[in-house]
């Protein structure tokens, strides 16, 4: 974990260039820091492994006030990625993996071991590649070795400034997607710089965006594309960003709320009335409707009642039961598509608990989408 | 014919001159080696006083060699030790001034990397500085070498000896040979030197900073 106190550095004594930040980054978590150009972003990210120190405030890293560190020791714990790449020319991809163990004194045999072990990790099988020299590899290979530098020490940490800025887009795009699946298995708390907003959000758990020293707004790509806090967010990641993004669009958020539920037991005539009452067309059917933990089991719809005469006939026995399960998680794109697939036109939305929680209907959907209709006009 | 002949019936009086004037621009060389390129390091990261540093080192080497020889008997009298300074004094310039380039030609990128990795100035200096600048260090030594033998050949008019005795007692003497043997000596002298010194230079420098290496980057 790593957590920033009021940490400020101001350049020549006046202009701020962070200016007392304060925040979070938890164990575990990709967080981007994103902004403009000298918003202070890689400023933030230096003062992590005291490239630059701060003029005032504190970091700590578990706990403990990185001034308490050596520099050297402090550096050699945490990984680093630079937007060169920075490798050395004069060692073989081996060795310049190699350099922060060697430096820690661990025994040669074992980081030889382990250095052909990363570089497997990062999709450079070890038998072509160890004894190559940077000059003989391309852009994007070369940025794989940096990032097995990196974990060379296997740090907990890792920083990471730019790191594929100066890669073709079809390299970076491959580069992002490997650092994302390294990720899921490795579990580094990583500190990600770029000014790119799609990288961010691609790769953020969480993002802070930054402008002038200061973050303006800390949290999940999700919250950030739904919910800017002002508009120089809104702005930055860019009104119509959630139509680029529709898996950032949860079933609960395109869901109608306003859900008229029914017990399993009841008459053709009671729900009738029920629907005439609420002004809705769909009810659904429920094993406890007066409690808030009643159980989905079906739904209905005015098409049901159709010859339906018989006043003993109950909810349960023309209830459509086999609607698709939608939970409140699932995104936009696959709940069109399993409405597609289905061909229905209510699809209950339920949380864990098989509850229902809502129900979208494509008046639902067209509804919340007209809220981000974008701000472009040739759509 | 002669030549030869000079050279069979004079073989060992020409080997302890070539032995004198290895001598000389050797232990010469050595010192401003060990002076040059430490000197040449703690200038790199002061603009100031590496122009001084350089300036004087350029002043020097202004001096025409006899008038700086005859300054040092001055200080050393005549002798070995007179020559040995005065070649020392030449061979500064070129190894400061080529360690100063060398270190000044690595990408601060590289440091940056370096730094971040946790690498002590130290080990910055030995581990990246050092080895991404050996070739153009290499190539000042190698600089410094040459103009050493050849400047030697003048040491023999302080009683330094050395190949230059030849060619003096040769005019003297009026004899070609003497006069040849002198100068084909030390001129070949020269030449072994320098690629005796670019063997050394090749096996020092990375494979990795090869031409070639470059090239395959480019492809």
């Amino acid at each position: 974990m790593i957590r920033l106190e009021k940490v400020r550095k101001t350049y020549d004594g006046q202009k701020n260039i962070v200016d007392d930040l304060d925040f979070e980054i938890r164990s575990g978590e990709l967080v981007v820091l994103v902004g403009e150009s000298g918003c202070g972003k890689t400023t933030t990210m230096k003062m992590i492994n005291r490239l630059i120190e701060p003029d005032g405030g504190d970091i700590f890293i578990d706990g403990q006030n990185i001034k308490s560190f050596n520099k050297n020791e402090l550096r050699r714990n945490i990984g680093y990625v630079i937007q060169d790449i920075g490798l050395f020319p004069h060692l073989t991809v081996r060795k310049n993996v190699s350099v922060v163990p060697l430096l820690c004194k661990k025994d040669k045999a074992e980081v030889d071991r382990y250095v052909e072990e990363l570089l497997r990790l990062v999709n450079l099988p070890p038998e072509e590649y160890a004894d190559r020299y940077p000059g003989e590899l391309s852009g994007g290979q070369q940025q794989r070795v940096g990032f097995a530098r990196a974990l060379a020490n296997n740090p907990d940490i890792i920083l990471m400034d730019e790191p594929f800025s100066a890669l073709d887009p079809i390299t970076r795009e491959q580069l992002q997607n490997e650092l994302l699946s390294l990720q899921e298995e490795l579990h580094k708390t990583i500190v990600f710089v770029t000014h790119d907003i799609d990288e961010a959000i691609k790769l953020g758990d969480r993002i802070a965006v930054m402008s002038e020293g200061r973050i303006i707004q800390f949290d999940t790509p999700e919250e950030i594309l739904k919910f800017p806090v002002n508009s120089f967010v809104e702005s930055f990641v860019g009104k119509d960003r959630l139509w680029k993004k529709p898996e950032f669009l949860k079933a609960e958020d395109v869901m109608n709320t306003k859900v008229v539920t029914i017990g399993q037991n009841r008459s053709v005539a009671h729900a009738i009335e029920l629907m005439k009452m609420h002004n809705t067309d769909v009810l659904v059917v429920v094993d406890k409707p007066t409690e808030s933990s009643g159980k989905i089991l079906g739904i209905v719809g005015t098409n049901r009642f159709k010859g339906v005469g018989d006043n003993t006939i109950k909810m349960k026995d023309i209830m459509k039961s086999d609607f698709p399960r939608i939970s409140k998680d699932m995104c936009l794109v696959d709940v069109l598509k399993i409405r597609k697939q289905s061909d229905t036109l209510y699809s209950p939305v339920m949380d864990e608990n098989d509850r229902v929680v809502g129900i979208i209907t494509n008046a639902s959907i067209i509804s919340v989408l007209t809220k981000y209709i974008p701000d472009r006009e040739d759509y | 014919m002669k030549l030869l002949q000079f050279f069979a019936a004079n073989g060992s009086y020409i080997l302890d001159k070539v032995g004198e004037h290895l001598y000389l621009t050797g232990i010469a060389v050595l010192l401003a080696c060990a002076v040059g390129i430490p000197v040449g390091f703690l200038i790199t990261n002061n603009k100031r006083m590496a122009s001084i540093v350089v300036g004087i080192a350029n002043t020097i080497q202004t001096i025409p060699s006899l008038a700086l020889f005859a300054f040092a008997i001055s200080v050393f009298g005549i002798g070995a030790d007179n020559a040995i300074f005065a070649l020392f004094l030449y061979a500064l310039l070129p190894i400061i001034k080529n360690t100063l380039i060398g270190i000044r030609n690595v990408s601060p990128t590289m440091i940056e990397a370096a730094r971040g990795m946790g690498m002590s100035r130290a080990q910055i200096m030995f581990q990246v500085e050092v080895p991404l600048a050996i070739s153009v260090i290499m190539g000042g030594v190698r600089i410094a070498t040459v103009t050493a033998i050849g400047i030697a050949t003048i040491a023999t008019l302080i009683g330094a000896g050395g190949l230059g005795q030849l060619i003096y007692q040769g005019i003297g003497m009026m004899n070609y040979e003497m006069i040849f043997a002198g100068a084909i000596c030390s001129a070949a002298l020269a030449l072994l030197a320098d690629f005796l010194l670019g063997l050394v230079e090749k096996k020092l420098t990375s494979k990795g900073l090869s031409k070639h290496m470059n090239r395959a980057k480019a492809q």
